[in-house]
């Protein structure tokens, strides 16, 4: 897989068909359920394979778990279960047990001719999933794919409840945007909090040691390439898993990829809602300052404009911003987007708040948050009344983002350190976004366009020079892409560039568009540890370029600025195949999806996408809704993501579906990181 | 012999196999394996075991021969060996493995010596019984 998607074209969509498991077709499930199984007895082997096989599923077999291992490794996502003996000569059966559910979060069935209640304990201790006492008996092995399901079925809630409140809500509720940013926002928040201080740890350690669980920072490339993958697969096939295989990072594991995913979904299902209410969200929005947004408006404009002005964002205090949008209240700075930014990053609830400025506040609900136009909220008082106005969304958080560089945009943050400002600048644009809504024009970024306004509020306005007048203060802002974007719930990716900001405009991301503002926005910071040194390195070149450069989001960015860096701008990252859908959706309805968007923007991808949004801001709104749809992310059972053998996946589907409906709607553009197509001319500015 | 008597007589020496317990149910789940790829999957099963199991039994001879004797050891290649054995169905072997468990359990050297020799002689006893089935059986669908 294309690490990099180089222009547009979606990096994963040139990786190999997923394992041969993705070819398996769900409704045949389990058929096809592909065993991994280890044993160092031939006999014992020779059984299993057979009675497996008698079930109809696919099965590899060694007898070292070194092998095992080995081969684990190769095909990251070519099995959806490992069954192992206990009693091993190479390696202790626990010990495997141990080593897969680190790197590949697979179930594992443990097995012994030993019925001794303390190995079966030890079993249960070492996380394994079920433990069978031999001689095995057919029967045993036929319900096996139970634990494949529900594997994934606990990863989706887990993302559920860390992404949104609304769990196990996988419809999604364009109306009750409101409604549930704020709920969402506490909850989230809680979540945010809680990972954002795991997060945060990690993320100043900066370090990409591999493997290491916890925290991935998702920086802008990462993103992107995420978008893409999930781009490829479609929103509702993209369950981790082959999410994972396609995006080929080494060191990221499925569950990365599918506690990003919900992210992302609820940050489509968000942008979607957030649209729809973005003239609501604005004015709570502007009040409540705070912004919950925290996490997404982290970037908010307000602090990736800071950054931006100064030319370049400091990885940290994107960070801070993002964790200020997450609410974290951190003052992270230095941080990278912690996985918890992610999670603010899509879900959109936290988009409203961060616009508002991630203050900390992330819960602070109360300002319903529209990413996209929130930014005044978040933004200063005055910035964000100025910015307020127009559009709400992400401009609050850009806003608010100065205040407290550190918080707003906790997906700020995360983008400019792991990413290139680019995405930052979306955040930024945001600033100007808010008044931009007059000058955007075109991007309602009160639409509500979530992410759009993330991205679009740099660019959107492109005349972000004017806005920034307004916002200017708000450089801080996140240049969430106050209301531009609209199309890009954008909230969620502070990557926004920050409007105005100069820097920000890192790239295009903000399309002012209003969808731009996913684009590019300030990328992600989300920042996967193990990549970052992959990615940060690329993603900060790509920051202080974004930052830097983009002055002007406006054609500039659409030429993507975002390449490189941004990616991870939450509005622009949404993934470029967002930004077509952002256009459709409009209303976020897939905020999250709309956040997967910009995710996606991967480089290159980001600017394009921004481009593509803020073409269409008006349109993103609508595509939005569409999108937030999927944002279900949760019920795909990303468990295995390689096929869809769970018709769970569908909450991808949806998004990505819409996503790409709304994309052949769009036409230019987006799709998939192509944002050629797309021009900031759009603009109305 | 005519065919319908061989098989007469193939499923009598099944039959006694389980009565007199030298068989559990493990090998009908053997036997229910079977497709068209392995028509006879019990016995490449049986096959493959004896094959495989020698290497174990060697492996145990050669353990108890040493002084002082490791039972740890000991009952690691056991639970290996009766792990295998299990898979075929071999409910007498397992019987007098777990005799030999018990042994390695209370440190009993001697008494790890006995049984040993006891799973040994039920390992071939079963070896000669399959076999003789599985000749008469072979004839039978000849």
């Amino acid at each position: 897989m294309n690490l990099s998607n180089g222009k547009g074209s979606m990096s994963t969509v040139s990786s190999p068909a997923v394992s041969k498991s993705g070819d398996i077709v769900s409704d045949q499930f389990p058929a096809g359920l592909r065993v991994l199984l280890v044993d160092d007895d031939p006999t014992c082997l020779m059984i299993l394979e057979k009675m497996l096989r008698t079930c109809l599923y696919e099965v590899t077999k060694c007898n070292r778990a070194e092998i095992a291992l080995t081969y684990l490794r190769e095909n990251k996502n070519g099995y959806d279960i490992v069954i192992s003996d206990v009693h091993m000569p190479d390696m202790d059966g626990f010990k495997l047990l141990e080593h897969i559910g680190l790197e590949m979060d697979l179930p594992v069935i443990m097995m012994s001719a030993d019925d001794g209640k303390n190995v079966v304990m030890k079993g249960v201790t070492h996380g394994a999933c079920d433990y069978l006492i031999k001689p095995v008996r057919i029967e045993a092995l036929k319900n096996i794919w139970q634990h494949v399901i529900r594997k994934r079925k606990n990863e989706w809630k887990d993302l559920e409840q860390s992404g949104s409140a609304e769990e196990g809500d996988q419809k999604q509720r364009p109306t009750d945007e409101v409604d549930y940013s704020s709920s969402a926002n506490e909850g989230n928040w809680r979540n945010a909090k809680k990972r954002r201080d795991e997060d945060e740890e990690a993320e100043e350690r900066d370090d990409s040691s591999t493997l290491k669980k916890p925290r991935v920072v998702w920086s802008v490339e990462l993103h992107q390439q995420f978008v893409a993958a999930v781009n490829q697969l479609g929103i509702d096939k993209a369950v981790p898993k082959k999410i994972l295989e396609l995006m080929n990072v080494p060191g990221l594991t499925r569950e990365n990829v599918a506690s990003h995913l919900q992210k992302y979904r609820l940050y489509l299902r968000r942008l979607s809602g957030v649209s729809q209410h973005q003239g609501n969200l604005n004015n709570s929005f502007i009040s409540s300052q705070e912004a919950t947004f925290g996490a997404i408006s982290s970037l908010s404009g307000t602090d990736l404009q800071t950054f931006a002005a100064a030319g370049q964002l400091p990885p940290q205090s994107l960070a801070t911003l993002q964790a200020a949008g997450l609410g974290r209240s951190t003052a992270k700075t230095g941080m990278p987007m912690p996985l918890v930014d992610q999670r603010n990053l899509f879900s959109f609830e936290n988009p409203r708040l961060r616009f508002g400025e991630g203050q900390q506040q992330y819960g602070s609900s109360s300002k319903p948050m529209n990413l996209l136009h929130g930014i005044p909220t978040n933004m200063e008082p005055k910035q964000l009344a100025s910015l307020h106005q127009s559009t709400q969304p992400l401009g609050s958080l850009n806003m608010r983002v100065n205040a407290s560089p550190s918080q707003s945009n906790p997906l700020l943050m995360q983008i400019s350190q792991s990413q290139p400002r680019g995405h930052m600048l979306n955040e930024l644009n945001v600033p100007h976004v808010p008044r931009l809504p007059t000058s955007m024009g075109q991007s309602p970024v009160s639409n509500g366009s979530p992410g759009s306004a993330l991205g679009r509020n740099g660019i959107s306005d492109n005349s972000r020079g004017a806005a920034y007048s307004s916002v200017p203060q708000t450089s801080s802002m996140l240049n969430f892409p106050l209301s531009q974007t609209t199309e890009m719930p954008a909230s969620s990716f502070p990557l926004r560039n920050t409007p105005d900001m100069s820097s920000i405009t890192s790239k295009g991301v903000y399309q002012d568009g209003g969808s731009s503002g996913m684009k590019g926005s300030s990328g992600f910071v989300l920042s996967y540890d193990i990549f970052n040194e992959l990615h940060q390195h690329k993603s900060r070149e790509w920051e202080v370029q974004n930052m830097g450069q983009n002055p002007s989001y406006d054609a500039s960015q659409n030429a993507n600025p975002l390449q490189g860096n941004i990616d991870v701008s939450p509005s622009v990252l949404v993934h470029q195949g967002f930004s077509s859908n952002q256009h459709q959706m409009g209303q976020n309805r897939d905020a999250a999806s709309v956040g997967k968007a910009m995710f996606s923007l991967g480089e290159g991808m980001q600017s394009a996408n921004f481009q593509n949004i803020g073409q269409h801001q008006g349109f993103q709104n609508t595509l939005l809704t569409d999108n937030s749809v999927r944002v279900k992310a949760e019920r795909i059972p990303d468990a295995n993501s390689q096929t869809n053998l769970f018709p769970e996946n569908y909450g991808q589907e949806d998004l990505m579906s819409a996503l790409l409906k709304q994309q052949e709607g769009m036409g230019p553009a987006e799709n998939e990181f192509d944002f050629d197509g797309y021009s900031i001319d759009n603009i109305p500015v | 012999m005519k065919k319908a008597e061989l098989q007469q007589e193939a499923a009598s020496i099944r039959r006694s196999l389980f009565d007199q317990g030298y068989l559990d149910e493990q090998f009908e789940e053997l036997e229910g394996l079977r497709d068209d790829s392995n028509p006879n999957f019990e016995e490449e099963i049986v096959n493959l075991f004896y094959n495989d199991s020698a290497r174990m039994i060697n492996n145990l001879e050669r353990a108890l021969t040493r002084s002082p004797m490791q039972f740890d050891k000991l009952d690691d290649y056991m639970h290996q060996f009766k792990g295998s054995c299990s898979g075929i169905g071999a409910k007498r072997v397992k019987l007098e493995c777990s005799r030999f468990h018990e042994c390695c359990a209370a440190r009993d050297a001697e008494g790890c010596i006995r049984t040993f020799q006891q799973v040994k002689h039920e390992y071939t006893t079963l070896k000669r019984q399959l076999q003789t089935y599985f000749q008469v059986a072979k004839q039978a669908d000849a």
